[in-house]
């Protein structure tokens, strides 16, 4: 085993290291945040006064549809997976991934599916026109003919999104330092193994959706065609059964991220570990049983409005769980509020309202007013963008200095905070009202009633793209003139294997497994073979 | 749980070559299937794409050879199988789900009843709509012989059902002839495949006993076997689609039967080929002598792979043919 980095360039193309793999992840996922944030900034620009302005509705469908496709599985997805990769193996004491040379291929495969995704906007009859739900027969019957680069693109990117997840279970179930069990794992590495039993489960379901397109348009099958005894709502039920464990899979790593750094700043452990963990795979066996809640328009009979219904609002109980513990956790901590809890703090609240009007649209009666409103947008946005994205921002600040060993300007990182904070409720608060007073989504143009709060919303948006730059100059400042760190611990109140390996974190983390020493979950006493046993906070103040 | 010392491999171009092999693939394929492409991307990418997979598991055999393959890697090779399978099984999920809901509930829609009695015993006002106005004359129907575009537009219809269908034969028959007519599965070929594919899961069975026994010969032998019915099957379903579309009228276009039908048994049958090209592979190198009573993990694998090829058979014997 080579000790250090191979020069040059084939560093990166034949890596097998999880480190170099999860700073490809993610670099490759901000430049495709960057890139699916400039359609949402030309969105927002025609959006900025009612009539048509900038782009014709043609194109100004495709960006709401590139939009959502390059956000959901170019940023958000590849983010939280370079996130598992530098982690997991630190976490658990493992050398590295299960099967580092496929952890590679997982990743490689990602800017071939985005360049073939992205270039059918030049193609002739344009890119993908029927939004990121790509419902046929909009995406079979009426779609250009990239539609097909775009199936076999979502094809490669879910043979990463497979073998990534294989990896991340096999490392997780077999690679765990002695003394590691189950039970003892980060809450991180916790929701990413049930994150990634959820792709493994749902991804060959979205290929069987995209499988079912192919066919319909090129083979003459029928199966989401009445005429020959198929049914167009077949692909909403199919795409569904992906769809609604995809938006798990998108916000229970970030449960994890909030899991690991809402502790750390309060300075107390983890409130109910256990049930935080039973939460997750709650969540998770839900997430299974509840998809047609996304289509109680369609004409379901009664039975399956009122039972995807109650199901969907049993969701609220385990979230609520995992909303009540982080509050629990900061009570009576002693609080410090730097960047990184910040962020957690506004995703504990932002993620809360966002799961509040999901609530409101799970009440089958009510959705027929709401559905395909901006109120829908503005929902998922709460969760995506203050849920996912503020997580994935927390979590950068708050491992960045162990990864770099440098760490960055508090001020700036305060100021790109505050800025995105009020800049996203700027962006999303006022689409909730559009939503409610009947604005529809993606059109292009609206009636003139609309057109106050939507000049509120596209400046709000012009100001969140402002803070991403913001975030990139942190981040590179850091890396390059960052003040540099050198104890293990950079954080007072941190506890974890990954705060006791030398900061920056070395090329290979253990070559020899750590010995992890017996406690309750976040009252340990972590400890790598050879190095001096370090004792982490021992009781909550509730236990004593 | 773990071994003393870890083996991560070195950095590998192998990976990056693989990713390059599958977007050419995708490429080309999308390429291929738009008017006036033609597949010779898809074959440059195809191409790539199996030396990268030759190189890389003979890589793979070659770490195993030379002893560099701890335990744990091991394990983690038979995690990395299991969960591929898991993902498999996922995606016929996706085809037997829809084929179920066509069945239970767009059929009914479309034909203006109710679905399932038991929740609405009345067909709702958007069933009998759609009866009425979008699909006259449509009746509800398993196998659909009569498309509901056939219904409306007679011999204009672009959706036409086949002419016969592949379901068990003694459906033809009132109850009280099947026992007479039971001569009829003779000729009946999926039976043929069933029990074909059924003693292939126990010949690969024996032959991993046989392994874990040391017994090379009777191993190979069975192991052989298995290799061969996995060929014939796939003979007998290439006569079965020739039948189908020559003698049945049955084809990818017939609506929603020619297309669940074809999916589902064409998904399978590719799996079917793929198996038999793993346990090909593992019969070669079973020759070669790599495998011993207590390290032949390759093997193992494919026989996995094959156990459930055949679980999934049973599934569609059941669903498509016998209750087709």
């Amino acid at each position: 085993m080579a000790h250090g980095p191979a020069e040059g360039i084939t560093r990166w193309l034949y890596t097998t290291n999880h480190k170099d793999i999860g700073t490809l992840y993610l670099w490759f996922s901000f430049a495709m945040f960057l890139t699916g944030g400039f359609f949402a900034m030309v969105i927002r620009a025609e959006l900025f006064q009612p009539g048509v302005q900038l782009v014709q509705p043609e194109f100004f469908i495709q960006m709401t549809t590139m939009h959502g496709l390059v956000m959901v599985f170019g940023a958000i997805m590849p983010a939280f997976v370079g996130l598992a990769n530098w982690m997991i193996p630190m976490m658990i004491g493992a050398p590295d991934m299960a099967l580092p040379r496929m952890n590679n291929l997982s990743f490689w495969i990602l800017p071939f599916a985005f360049a073939i995704l992205i270039s059918t906007l030049f193609m002739e009859g344009g890119g993908p026109n029927f939004g990121w739900t790509f419902y046929a027969p909009l995406s079979t019957t009426y779609a250009p003919d990239s539609v097909n680069y775009f199936i076999f693109a979502v094809h490669i990117m879910g043979a990463s999104s497979i073998m990534g997840s294989i990896n991340i279970i096999a490392t997780v179930m077999n690679m765990r330092a002695p003394g590691m069990t189950y039970m003892k794992m980060p809450l991180f590495v916790w929701t990413w193994l049930i994150t990634a039993f959820l792709l493994v489960a749902v991804m060959p379901v979205l290929a069987g959706a995209v499988t079912m397109m192919l066919m319909d348009i090129n083979f003459g099958t029928s199966f989401f065609n009445a005429a020959g005894g198929g049914d167009p709502v077949l692909f909403q039920h199919v795409f569904w059964f992906f769809g609604h464990p995809e938006v798990y899979i998108i916000i229970l790593p970030a449960f994890g991220v909030v899991s690991q750094i809402i502790p750390t700043f309060s300075r107390k452990p983890l409130f109910g570990y256990s049930s935080m963990v039973y939460a997750t795979a709650a969540i998770a066996f839900l997430s299974f049983v509840v998809w047609a809640h996304h289509m109680f328009t369609v004409g379901m009979p009664i039975a399956g409005e009122l039972y995807f219904m109650y199901a969907t609002m049993l969701i609220a109980v385990p979230t609520g769980v995992k909303v009540f513990n982080w509050i629990t956790t900061m009570y009576r901590g002693a609080i410090t509020y730097e960047t990184p809890m910040l962020f957690c703090i506004a995703f504990v609240i932002l993620f809360t309202f966002g799961g509040f009007t999901g609530l409101m649209l799970s009440v089958a009666a009510a959705d027929i007013q709401y559905h395909d409103t901006y109120f829908v947008v503005a929902h998922f946005h709460y969760v995506m963008v203050a849920g996912a994205v503020f997580s994935g921002t927390a979590a950068v600040y708050y491992w960045l200095p162990k990864w770099c060993g440098r760490m960055y300007d508090e001020t700036m990182g305060k100021l790109q905070f505050w800025l995105a904070f009020i800049a996203f409720n700027i962006t999303f608060m006022p689409q909730h009202f559009l939503g409610l007073a009947g604005m529809p989504r993606r059109y292009a143009d609206y009636g003139l009633q609309f057109a106050d709060w939507n000049m509120v919303s596209s400046v709000g948006a012009f100001l969140y793209g402002g803070a991403q730059i913001l975030f990139l100059y942190n981040v590179v400042r850091t890396i390059m003139h960052g003040e540099p760190v050198k104890e293990a611990k950079v954080w007072e109140g941190a506890e974890g294997l990954e705060w006791l390996v030398p900061t920056p974190a070395p090329y290979h983390t253990f070559t020899k497994p750590p010995v992890v020493i017996s406690g309750a979950a976040g009252e340990d006493e972590w400890s790598i073979s050879g190095a001096t046993p370090h004792v982490a906070f021992k009781a909550s103040p509730e236990a004593g | 749980m773990s071994e003393e010392k870890y083996y991560v491999p070195e950095q590998s171009a192998l990976p990056i070559f693989c990713a390059t092999a599958m977007g050419v693939m995708a490429f080309g394929a999308a390429n291929w299937v738009i008017d006036g492409g033609d597949g010779k991307i898809f074959l440059v990418g195809l191409a790539l794409m199996t030396i990268v997979m030759y190189k890389w598991w003979s890589l793979v055999i070659e770490e195993n050879m030379q002893g560099l393959v701890s335990p744990q890697l091991k394990h983690s090779y038979v995690l990395g199988m299991l969960w591929f399978i898991f993902s498999e099984v996922m995606f016929f999920a996706a085809f037997f789900g829809a084929l179920f809901y066509v069945r239970v509930f767009v059929n009914a829609w479309i034909g203006g009843e109710a679905s399932v009695a038991l929740f609405d015993s009345t067909p709702t006002d958007a069933a009998t709509a759609n009866n009425d106005i979008l699909w006259p004359g449509y009746e509800r129907q398993w196998p659909v012989m009569e498309t509901p575009d056939q219904a409306v537009n007679g011999d204009e219809a672009i959706f036409k059902g086949p002419d016969k269908n592949m379901s068990l034969p003694l459906w033809e028959y009132p109850a009280s002839q099947w026992f007479s007519k039971l001569y009829t599965l003779l000729p009946w070929l999926p039976l043929w495949n069933t029990v074909i594919l059924l003693s292939s899961s126990f010949t690969v069975h024996f032959a991993h006993m046989a392994l874990k026994e040391g017994n090379r010969n009777v191993f190979l032998r069975y192991l052989g076997i298995t290799v061969i019915l996995g060929f014939f099957f796939l003979c007998l379903q290439v006569a079965e689609y020739y039948e189908a579309y020559v003698h049945y009228g049955l084809t990818l276009q017939s609506g929603i039967y020619g297309t669940t039908f074809f999916m589902l048994t064409g998904f399978h049958g590719a799996h079917v080929t793929l198996g038999t090209g793993m346990l090909l592979i593992q019969l070669i190198r079973g020759l070669k002598g790599h495998f011993s009573h207590e390290d032949q993990f390759g093997f193992e694998a494919a026989s996995w792979y094959w156990h459930f090829v055949d679980v999934v058979w049973l599934g569609l014997f059941i669903v498509v043919y016998i209750f087709g």
